[in-house]
């Protein structure tokens, strides 16, 4: 299967090929480009018109072309039917540690409703965070290397009890012979110099949530009382960004509805000093005025285009950032399997609620449906890991031809379950976000590496 | 090839279906929301995909 793009920049447009099943790029003029949209793909009439201009020996050359690339097996290589992922022996290596169902902002789209998640406002203790090590501990098999993120809520509410389980965690499992990272997500407004420090020393990442320029931000992360606190939390984080340094960390925006225009906040924060920059689309039911709409989405494809134009040239000079969804790695990457199998929710990856519930990810909390058991009594229901576990981008249904089934793994299972009420249908409107993220991600790669 | 520059081949390896599971689980880092794999580093191979790479001069 063969996908054809194209990119402009600088005034010129680049055409590329991209070769599904052998992940081969190969950039390409543009009669090239039209005759493998006639040959392979679905060329429409306006392209089929300036097809047949193109003269025959031109298209001679090109089939040409075409045939030695396929006989390389670089070019409309074939599906491999014998790619399923080894199966899961049921191994959990990471936690999503819900510390504390309660926060000190009021965000507009917040999914977990104010940091509850439509639970009473429970605070984890340090036994429930303790079982929850020990559980992942026991269940992590052979497995070196564990993870645990401190989610909410707001992680800095319960911050005595964050570095109470991050002591023990590192202890126990140094005694089994293991490495645990963790990882804490802050809207920053306790973001002070002692918890940055204490942050910038014991997290292996952290994610500050920032939304961009001020006006964006205020307008959808107001504090529990209802004020604008946009100065105090970009000043919180630019001072973590100094303590910093080379370690991971990234700052994470979201953007809605109401502001499409996100490479304006993209270039913000990259004015201010951040050099790791995620911004995400907003996930929320359509009825909401925040929520990106299917009709949204020529205008948001279009912005990305406009990002990349931007990042292509800030990456030249002082101003070099990274963006998430941006970086790609063509000479290696991940394996099959974890191409196949995407963030492992429910199989190798859960989440634990304040009190000690078991569920698939942060996404599922408080939905019985999945609910998987209690760290506190060890009782952990495998029929639904097992269910999980299952999942891979080989099953759904819209993605056996899509282009960037190896690069998503077939989205994520909470937005598939919450949208479609199926774990295999992914979420559409993030489906075409995606895709032309990878599109932009192999065009900024070419023109990065003067290809 | 006069039309065709082939920029990057074959970089998905299906035969190296290693799935040793010692990378970083995708939704611990910065989405949150989505799940994107292709810009993760595999352990095994000491990849860094997200650190800026200088150029000579």
């Amino acid at each position: 299967m063969v996908h054809c793009f194209k990119f402009s920049y600088e005034g010129n447009t680049r055409y590329f090929i991209w070769d599904i099943e052998s992940g081969s790029l190969h950039s390409v003029d543009c009669f090239a480009y039209l005759c493998a949209l006639n040959r392979y793909g679905n060329i429409s009439d306006k392209e089929k018109a300036e097809f047949d201009k193109i003269p025959v020996s031109e298209k001679k050359e090109i089939e040409e072309e075409f045939e030695i690339l396929e006989s390389q097996g670089v070019l409309n290589c074939p599906v491999s039917e014998n790619i399923l992922p080894t199966k899961s022996g049921g191994e959990i290596k990471a936690l999503c540690l819900h510390i504390c169902h309660d926060c000190n902002m009021r965000c507009a789209y917040c999914f977990a409703k104010d940091g509850t998640y439509n639970t009473p406002k429970d605070y984890m203790t340090f036994e429930v965070g303790k079982a929850a090590i020990d559980f992942l501990i026991e269940k992590s098999g052979k497995r070196k290397h564990l993870e645990a993120d401190y989610f909410g809520g707001e992680p800095l509410l319960n911050f005595d009890t964050v570095k109470k389980i991050t002591e023990y965690a590192k202890e126990k499992c140094k005694n089994a012979g293991k490495e645990i990272n963790f990882t804490l997500t802050t809207n920053c407004l306790n973001l002070n110099e002692e918890n940055a420090r204490y942050l910038n020393n014991e997290m292996e990442n952290v994610i500050l949530s920032i939304d961009g320029r001020k006006e964006v931000h205020n307008r959808v992360r107001k504090t529990a009382n209802g004020k604008d606190a946009f100065d105090l939390i970009l000043n919180n984080a630019i001072n973590f960004r100094k303590i910093r340094g080379n370690k991971k960390y990234y700052v994470r925006g979201t953007f809605t509805a109401l502001n499409t225009d996100f490479t304006e906040d993209v270039k913000f924060l990259s004015d201010v000093g951040f050099d790791q920059i995620s911004m995400e689309p907003v996930v929320l039911d359509e009825n909401n005025a925040l929520a990106i709409k299917k009709d949204d989405l020529p205008k948001i494809l279009k912005e990305y285009e406009k990002l990349a134009q931007e990042y292509i040239e800030r990456r030249k000079g002082e101003k070099w950032f990274n963006f998430f969804h941006f970086m790609i790695d063509l000479k290696g990457g991940p394996c099959l399997k974890k191409r196949l199998t995407g963030c492992g929710a429910g199989s190798e990856y859960i989440a634990v609620t304040p009190t000690g519930e078991i569920y698939p990810c942060h996404q599922f909390a408080g939905d019985k449906d999945f609910y998987m058991g209690n760290v506190l009594t060890k009782q952990f229901n495998t029929d639904i890991q097992k269910k999980f576990a299952n999942i891979t981008v080989l099953c759904k249904e819209t993605c056996k031809n899509c282009f960037a089934k190896y690069y998503c793994s077939g989205g994520c299972s909470a937005n598939a379950y919450h949208f479609n009420k199926d774990l295999y249908k992914p979420y559409e409107t993030a489906c075409e976000m995606m895709k032309k993220r990878l599109e932009l991600s192999l065009a900024i790669y070419a023109i990065e590496n003067n290809l | 090839m006069k039309h065709i520059n082939t920029l990057v081949k074959n970089c998905l390896n299906k035969s190296e279906n290693s799935g040793c599971g010692e990378c970083q689980s995708s939704c611990q880092s910065a989405c949150k929301t989505s799940c994107t794999v292709g810009n993760q580093s595999c352990v095994n191979k000491d990849e860094k995909v997200n650190i800026k790479v200088k150029k000579a001069d």
